[in-house]
């Protein structure tokens, strides 16, 4: 509720003169990356307090690229129904946090997707004891789900598509709907597949006891997001993403970077880490930008590695082209 | 003359003002691409909700109905939660002047004890107490024929309907949610408090001199209550039990929490779809203004008439 009366605020103010995003970031010395609550993997703190995921590591690329310090980012977070008023209002600079592209919200909610850093479809965890194999199977099922997202819409898709029907139980906070459904209010939860094993993998309190059905009935890709309105900074966040894909297809990690940097006869490398051409100024950032990136925070596969692998993801469909996937990065040149 | 003038002077401004805000709110969400006005509410919602009330609703209907499948469920949240306060209220109210030291304690320690928690946290233990403590569909208990508990509500059988188990849950006859009931408990166990203690000054506030003279007519306890004590004592009570109505009105937005598709629920989620969070938070201010000006209209009348009676 304050958020959308800051959001109110922030657009009846005078301020028509809007000061440049970037110059707002490097005055306040942050990068205000909103995030979710807490998904293992995606976003989450960890025992330390200290903010851990594949969406954190987007954040960090963009303090690394802006400050030359992936460690400067404040992070905001946000529910489900916070997270777009988060980022209209200006509360954050931008919002990395498991956040599907779609057409309504880049043409209507006044955004800009800045590219996918995974690869998603939506699907059902159903409680094991209730011998489901199939969604198929779900007519008359209870069904716990997050407000305003598009889960929401796509499951009342699927089950008007096949001729089943449902009943919602939506509750905003992602702690008390999984309450609910741990305690036994649904019999089903839906969610992005990848919510699916990250939650059953560190939320669940006997994983054994619950199942995801094969039927992936959407396509997610999620990814970062910006205002409309600041080409520089929507390209500033974009090629940080970027960076983090083209420096794991040129083979350049947090560990061989120094050494490439020096030793690299390949233009590509070169161009990249920043000693010819001058591409970061370009984006108004100094040039060493992708290094920065990739020294701090690593390439998108070891970002994979660090962040996904353990909760048991495989790379799939967020693979690189060359290996089959989908990630896939224009050219840096 | 000179006052009318700036007077005038005052208004122009304010209304000047009240232009540019929204003049510039309109620029800003143009020149951000982000839609603006009301059209979205013919719109096709495209998500279910929960429970309809009786209303006839499908994730193919529009916003609108949507949003009056909401209002109509914080209405009747609202409409029980206020009976249900209010009866208890009284009882709780009356309880602490009891003559039985007992009942005076257990009354006492039930208002100190649900006024001084926040409401949110008392939703929440109501909820986790029904959907844990209770089993699931399959293993219902069943207390009276045809009456079935789990964690999935109340299932009631009603004229010619009687809920069966069929597939994941049972169907046909009443039925009540966890939702729904958490939030009627809540609401009514909290708002209670509050009403005991307005009821409770207001019978201290009746004058001796009133109680002793019913005695002297040689009237039973229970009369004089009915028919010395409550009518004075009404005067005292009604004017400040309006503020708890509007107050339990407004609260009843905290169904978001629990799950409860009441009006604020299901606006926040067009919200969230549409992106149009001014036009939604209007309609959100627009209902609970209109709700609350009606109450206090009818609360008004209902002091007027009790003040007639004389
Ligand atoms: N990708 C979908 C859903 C993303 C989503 O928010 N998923 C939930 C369930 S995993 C979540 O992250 N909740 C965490 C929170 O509310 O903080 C969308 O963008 O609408």
């Amino acid at each position: 509720m304050k958020r959308l009366f800051l959001l109110a605020l922030a657009f009846c103010s005078l301020a028509h003169a809007q000061q440049s995003t970037l110059d707002a970031v490097r005055a306040r010395g942050t990068v205000a990356c909103g995030t979710n609550t807490g998904l293992a993997g995606f976003s989450q703190p960890d025992s330390k307090g200290v903010w851990r995921g594949i969406d954190v590591d987007v954040c960090r690329a963009v303090a690394a690229a802006v400050f030359g310090d992936a460690s400067k980012v404040r992070y905001v977070p946000a529910t489900t129904q916070q997270r777009f008023t988060a980022l209209q209002s200006g509360e954050v600079d931008l919002l990395s946090r498991n956040t599907t592209w779609s057409f309504s919200r880049d043409a209507g909610l006044g955004f800009n997707f800045t590219g996918v850093n995974f690869y998603d479809g939506q699907g059902f965890m159903v409680w094991k004891k209730l011998n489901v194999k199939s969604a198929k199977q779900l007519n008359g099922a209870t069904i716990c789900v997050q407000p305003g997202t598009t889960t929401e819409l796509n499951l009342a898709d699927y089950f008007r598509a096949n001729r089943m029907t449902f009943k919602p139980v939506v509750i905003d906070k992602l702690e008390e709907v999984l309450n609910a459904y741990f305690a036994g209010r649904c019999d089903v939860f839906t969610t992005d597949m990848s919510g699916l094993v990250s939650v059953r993998g560190s939320r669940a309190p006997n994983a054994a006891e619950h199942v995801i059905l094969p039927e992936i009935i959407s396509k997610e890709p999620l990814g970062p997001l910006v205002r409309h309105g600041d080409d520089r900074w929507f390209d500033i966040v974009k090629w940080s993403l970027y960076a983090m894909i083209e420096a794991e297809e040129l083979g350049l990690t947090s560990r061989n970077i120094d050494e490439q940097a020096r030793t690299s006869k390949d233009p590509s490398v070169q161009r990249f880490v920043g000693a010819s051409g001058d591409l970061g100024k370009m984006l108004g950032l100094d040039n060493r930008w992708a290094f920065n990136i990739v020294k701090q925070v690593g390439n998108y596969g070891e970002s994979f590695e660090a962040n996904l692998k353990p909760l048991g993801f495989e790379r799939g469909q967020n693979a690189l082209w060359k290996d089959g996937g989908l990630m896939y990065s224009p050219p840096i040149r | 003359m000179k006052k009318i003038g700036f007077q005038a002077a005052a208004i122009a401004l304010a209304l000047g003002f009240a232009w540019y805000l929204v003049a510039n709110t309109v620029d800003n969400l143009a020149a951000r691409n982000i839609a603006s006005g009301f059209g979205f509410l013919g719109r096709e919602a495209g998500f279910e909700i929960g429970e309809t009330g009786g209303l006839a609703y499908g994730a193919a209907d529009t916003y609108l109905r949507a949003l009056a499948v909401g209002l109509g469920n914080t209405f009747r949240v609202a409409v029980l939660g206020i009976v249900g306060a209010t009866v208890l209220g009284f009882l709780v109210g009356l309880g602490r002047l009891s003559e039985n030291p007992l009942v005076r304690g257990a009354t006492a320690a039930y208002v100190e004890f649900l006024r001084n928690t926040p409401l949110l946290v008392q939703l929440f233990f109501w909820y986790a107490l029904i959907t844990e403590a209770f089993p699931s569909p399959r293993e219902a208990l069943s207390p009276l024929p045809g009456v079935f508990l789990s964690n999935r509500g109340i299932f009631f059988p009603l004229p010619g309907s009687w809920p069966v188990l069929e597939g994941f849950n049972f169907s046909g006859g009443g039925h009540l949610s966890p939702e729904f009931a958490a939030l009627l408990a809540g609401l009514v166990l909290y708002t209670a408090t509050y009403i005991a203690e307005i009821v409770r000054a207001g019978i201290l506030s009746v004058p001796k001199g009133q109680l002793e003279a019913a005695r002297a007519l040689g009237l039973e306890r229970r009369p004089t209550l009915r028919h010395v004590v409550l009518p004075h004592a009404l005067r005292v009570i009604v004017p400040p039990l309006s503020s708890q109505y509007l107050n339990l009105v407004k609260n009843s937005s905290l169904a978001v929490a629990i799950g409860y598709p009441d009006f604020v629920s299901v606006a926040n989620t067009a919200i969230n779809q549409t992106g149009q969070a001014i036009e939604g938070v209007a309609l959100i201010m627009a209902v609970y203004l209109t709700i609350s000006l009606a109450l206090s209209a009818l609360m008004n009348w209902c002091n007027a008439r009790l003040l007639a009676r004389g």
